[in-house]
């Protein structure tokens, strides 16, 4: 005679410890195994693209920020050059130079959080994350010395930046160029070297290249499961195509992995900003508003760019229809997209997997409600 | 008036024991009455210091300052804390089974207190003594988990009863390797009670019995639910697991319970492994202070360094790793005390050579075979998908 | 990366699928809304295109049609390129067009945004619900014609 048995719904609701926003999930268990998983999201919608219509170009760079908001830098620069490209702006090198070096900072702030929370999320009650978090605490400073505020940045405008960096700024850049490998060290120490670490993330949620592919999934997801495809490298930008660093690869798609290269890729961002430090040159930050006027009028069109944000491909879709604000404003958010094989990943792990994984593909909830 | 009372309580006690005299039951009670009441105090106390401890601890591990606001150095932050969480609104949720509900707390509480009546504070310092006390302190452990599964099933609500679930089949699964592991100390000293076990220890018997105080050492931090086992109230998963519809004092209670059975845990590892209260000079209520605060940082210390397991780890660790390493230790401890019968002077001595030369070599054995395996990172560029191998067909037909 | 010109993608596509291309931008193909599940599906499988990951789907709303575009990526062939059509003339409440989901599964969070915000319906989608908006939620935010109370932002040159 069997025990009957039966599986059992629980709601993780919007508020949640760990999360990463308000994030909702309706889970079947059968005991301990997750056999269906169902994402309801949407708790944060702003409704930004609809607001982007009643506001100038320049005005829309304040909602960027706000749609990942532990990256706002990069979001920033991708709308900015969906401007440029749209109104043939030729930016100037300074500001370009200025734009690459928030990027690459902001793109180390972004794993940090990554990396930090993913430890948290599995137990260590705090110490590892409080190390990230002095980490990022530093570049958010040398954040509010470039413009003023530490999260939700509006730093850049078509054709550069809008302030040129203060004297203090490069002083506590160069110090943090030279402590920053130290601690991404300690890091990656804590990742290779810890068993229990190992045998929580190592085999779980395994993805293959062509299942990534064929879900649109770009990022540090990508290239965990073997695949070399960086935009920074495959479709350059800016003066991407002027520095030299590597992309890391892993070939095993499982969680750990896709953690191991978030630590690594936080290395090649400071070789970037070490080589930027050393082309720049003094000029201007911007053009002068009589070439590139503060309300300005995009001839008719659309266009789309991508850039290689801190989660994956994240594309700007801009229509104008030569008035001062956009007719139509898209966002291709990294995380939504992500997001999509979150069901094939879950199916058949244990539940204490359900939020390592989930943390391992490092969605914001900014970013997927808009 | 008064001997008339007297008389009948005279003649009822006699019904039910003969030949004691009931003046001295009164005596009884009330030495008894003030001796819980000094141990509960103490611990109490105990209780507020390791609050404080623990969190200021954790600070300068993180590298922050920990609470320091209250009191110099933040020593009456745990004051504080019992003061709010007294204030607060008792919510008992309307489909939850009240008297239940109400009761879960002090099952998890009261167990912890009795155990503190057969430790040995000092040599003839005790509350009672009784001649097989290391199984009644194994016995009463037990009694926590029926005070999961109470409190997780009178709250009604399908979280808390799978972080009880999860707790219960730890709780059983390391009670076995906890109970056998003091059978190479019960064979050495050939009495079951906590009294004679610390007169024994002229030598500690960490030193002694290595692979018993490892395995009794993991066995307690699973059954106090602790890091890295604390998965029951993993609060990144659950949100707090059983406790989750208790508010005011009742989770007040909970709180303590747990930081009470840390320190009876940390308590008796050092009077049955790290010899208690023997040491010189000074009397012997110090020296177990001080062995139990060494044993609670490094309590604290895992706590902060070490993420936690999930719960098909740690069943294989209690059941594939830590039972048998008791096997191991029994069949080891019982051919030397063979060997080395009581009387022999160094027995001790010979009895733990043997044990590390023969028994210590299995802890590295099985913590090899339960590792996974070695990360190897090719880093090379992927074979499986050609990124790149073909050139779009309008390329093709300008180079035609 | 090498980018598709619009002319030049056109008279491919037409060479191969007849009577599917309506016109060509600079960098974009106007494609006809019953063949657009063929025209993708050649554009995926073919070799010399081999388009296999699908960048985004969005929808636009001039105010006399709806226009569906999307962005395609080539990781074999280093390449891009953008595919358009036009529905829904004549404000049709519901505007319908076939759902690429069998072959390109990022599609699926992608158009049920455009249903939820647009109201454009897709065909053969295994899960069509609203997806940032809750269930009884009336209309479609992001059409020209859902007018909301709130003030827009003038810039200070046209106040006055």
């Amino acid at each position: 005679m069997s025990i009957k048995s039966e599986p059992i719904t629980i709601n993780l609701g919007p508020q949640h410890p760990s999360t990463h926003g308000v994030f909702r999930m309706r889970v079947t268990f059968d005991g301990e195994t997750i056999i269906d998983v169902e994402p309801i999201f949407g708790y944060l919608h702003r409704g930004s693209e609809k607001l982007a219509e009643e506001r100038t170009y320049t005005q829309v760079v304040t909602l960027t920020d706000r749609m990942d908001y532990v990256s706002s830098m990069l979001n920033n620069q991708g709308y900015i050059l969906a401007v440029e490209k749209l109104s043939d702006i030729k930016p100037e090198p300074r500001g370009v130079w200025l734009r690459m070096i928030a990027s690459e900072l902001q793109r180390i702030a972004s794993h940090l959080v990554a990396v930090g929370f993913l430890i948290q999320d599995l137990g260590a009650w705090g110490t590892p994350l409080t190390y990230a978090m002095r980490e990022r605490e530093k570049i958010l400073q040398m954040f509010e010395m470039l413009c003023g505020a530490r999260i939700t940045n509006s730093y850049m405008r078509p054709g550069g930046v809008f302030m040129d960096a203060p004297q203090q700024f490069w002083e506590n850049l160069s110090s943090f160029i030279d402590e920053f490998p130290g601690a991404v060290d300690e890091l990656e120490k804590l990742l290779t070297s810890n068993e229990i670490i190992f045998s929580r993330t190592k085999g779980v949620a395994v993805l293959t290249p062509e299942q990534a592919i064929n879900a649109s999934i770009t990022g540090p997801i990508l290239r965990s499961t073997g695949v070399p495809w960086d935009l920074r490298k495959n479709d350059p930008y800016d003066y991407y195509d002027k520095v030299d660093f590597d992309i890391p690869i892993h070939n095993a798609g499982d969680n750990y992995s896709r953690y191991l290269l978030r630590v690594q890729e936080m290395r090649e961002s400071l070789k970037i900003v070490k080589q930027c430090v050393d082309f720049i040159e003094p000029g201007p930050v911007r053009p002068h508003h009589d070439e590139v006027p503060f309300l300005i009028r995009p001839p008719k069109g659309d266009c789309y760019v991508a850039i290689e944000g801190s989660k994956g491909e994240l594309g700007f879709y801009l229509v104008s229809d030569g008035s001062i604000s956009p007719y139509r404003w898209h966002v291709r958010s990294s995380s939504l997209i992500n997001l999509t094989l979150l069901r094939e990943m879950l199916i058949g792990t244990l539940f204490g997997d359900l939020f390592v994984t989930f943390g391992g593909i490092d969605i914001n909830m900014g970013e997927v409600d808009r | 008036m008064f001997e008339f009372i007297y008389n009948i309580l005279d003649f009822s006690f006699d019904l039910v024991i003969k030949d004691i005299k009931f003046e001295n039951y009164i005596l009884t009670g009330l030495t008894g009455v003030i001796i819980a009441f000094a141990v509960i105090n103490g611990v109490l106390g105990g209780v507020l210091a390791l609050i404080w401890g623990e969190r200021r601890l954790l600070g300068r591990f993180q590298q922050r300052t920990g609470p320091n606001r209250w009191g110099p150095q933040g020593i009456l932050t745990s004051t504080a804390d019992a003061v709010k969480v007294m204030f607060k609104e008792d919510i008992v949720p309307e489909e939850a089974d009240r008297y239940i509900f109400n009761v879960a707390p002090l099952l998890l509480v009261i167990p912890v207190f009795i155990i503190f009546s057969v430790i040995p504070f000092g040599i003839s310092l005790y509350a009672v003594d009784i001649n097989v006390s290391a199984l009644f302190i194994l016995a009463i452990t037990s009694i926590s988990g029926l005070s999961i599964i109470c409190a997780a099933w009178a709250s009604a609500n399908r979280i808390a009863i799978f972080s009880a679930l999860r707790s219960v089949a730890m709780l059983i699964s390391y009670e076995i390797p906890v109970g056998l592991s003091l059978v190479g100390i019960l064979l050495i000293c050939e009495s079951m009670s906590v009294m004679d076990i610390v007169i024994y220890q002229k030598i500690p018997f960490i030193f002694i019995q290595p692979v018993a105080a490892i395995v009794f050492f993991l066995g307690s931090l699973a059954e106090i639910n602790r890091t890295p086992f604390d998965l029951t109230e993993a609060e990144s998963e659950l949100a707090a697991g059983y406790q989750n519809d208790y508010s005011g004092m009742k989770w007040g209670l909970f709180y303590l319970g747990e930081f009470a059975a840390a320190i009876a845990a940390a308590t008796v590892f050092s009077t049955l492994f790290l010899g208690g209260p023997n040491g010189p000079f000074l009397p012997g209520i110090f020296w177990l202070t001080v062995k139990v605060v060494a044993v609670l940082f490094f309590i604290i210390w895992i706590r902060a360094s070490w993420p936690r397991f999930r719960i098909d780890q740690v069943l294989n660790l209690a059941w594939k790793g830590l039972f048998e390493l008791t096997l191991v230790n029994i069949i080891v401890t019982s051919i030397a005390v063979i060997i080395w019968t009581d009387g022999e002077s160094n027995r001790l001595i010979y009895i733990g050579l043997a044990n590390w030369v023969f028994a210590f070599p299995f802890v590295i054995l099985i913590f090899k075979m339960l590792k996974t395996s070695n990360y190897k990172n090719t880093n090379k560029e992927s074979m499986t998908y050609p990124i790149g191998s073909d050139t779009p067909k309008f390329i093709k037909e300008k180079i035609k | 990366m090498n980018e598709w010109k619009g002319k030049i993608l056109a008279e491919e596509i037409n060479s191969h699928i007849p009577n599917s291309v309506i016109s060509s931008d600079k960098e974009s193909v106007y494609v006809e809304t019953e063949k657009i599940y063929e025209v993708l599906k050649f554009l995926k499988e073919t070799s010399g295109f081999s388009f296999d990951l699908l960048s985004s789907v969005t929808a636009v709303d001039y105010i006399d049609h709806f226009e569906v575009v999307y962005h395609l990526k080539s990781l074999i062939t280093l390449s891009k390129a953008t595919i358009k059509t036009k529905l829904g003339f004549g404000r049709e409440d519901q505007p319908q067009i076939d759902s690429v989901f069998s072959l390109w599964k990022g599609a699926d969070f992608q158009e049920r945004e455009i249903f939820d915000l647009m109201g454009i319906f897709f065909n053969n989608h295994p899960n069509l619900k609203r997806i940032l908006l809750w269930d009884g939620f009336p209309g479609h935010p992001l059409r020209k014609d859902f007018v909301t109370n709130s003030q827009s932002i003038m810039p200070i040159e046209e106040q006055n």
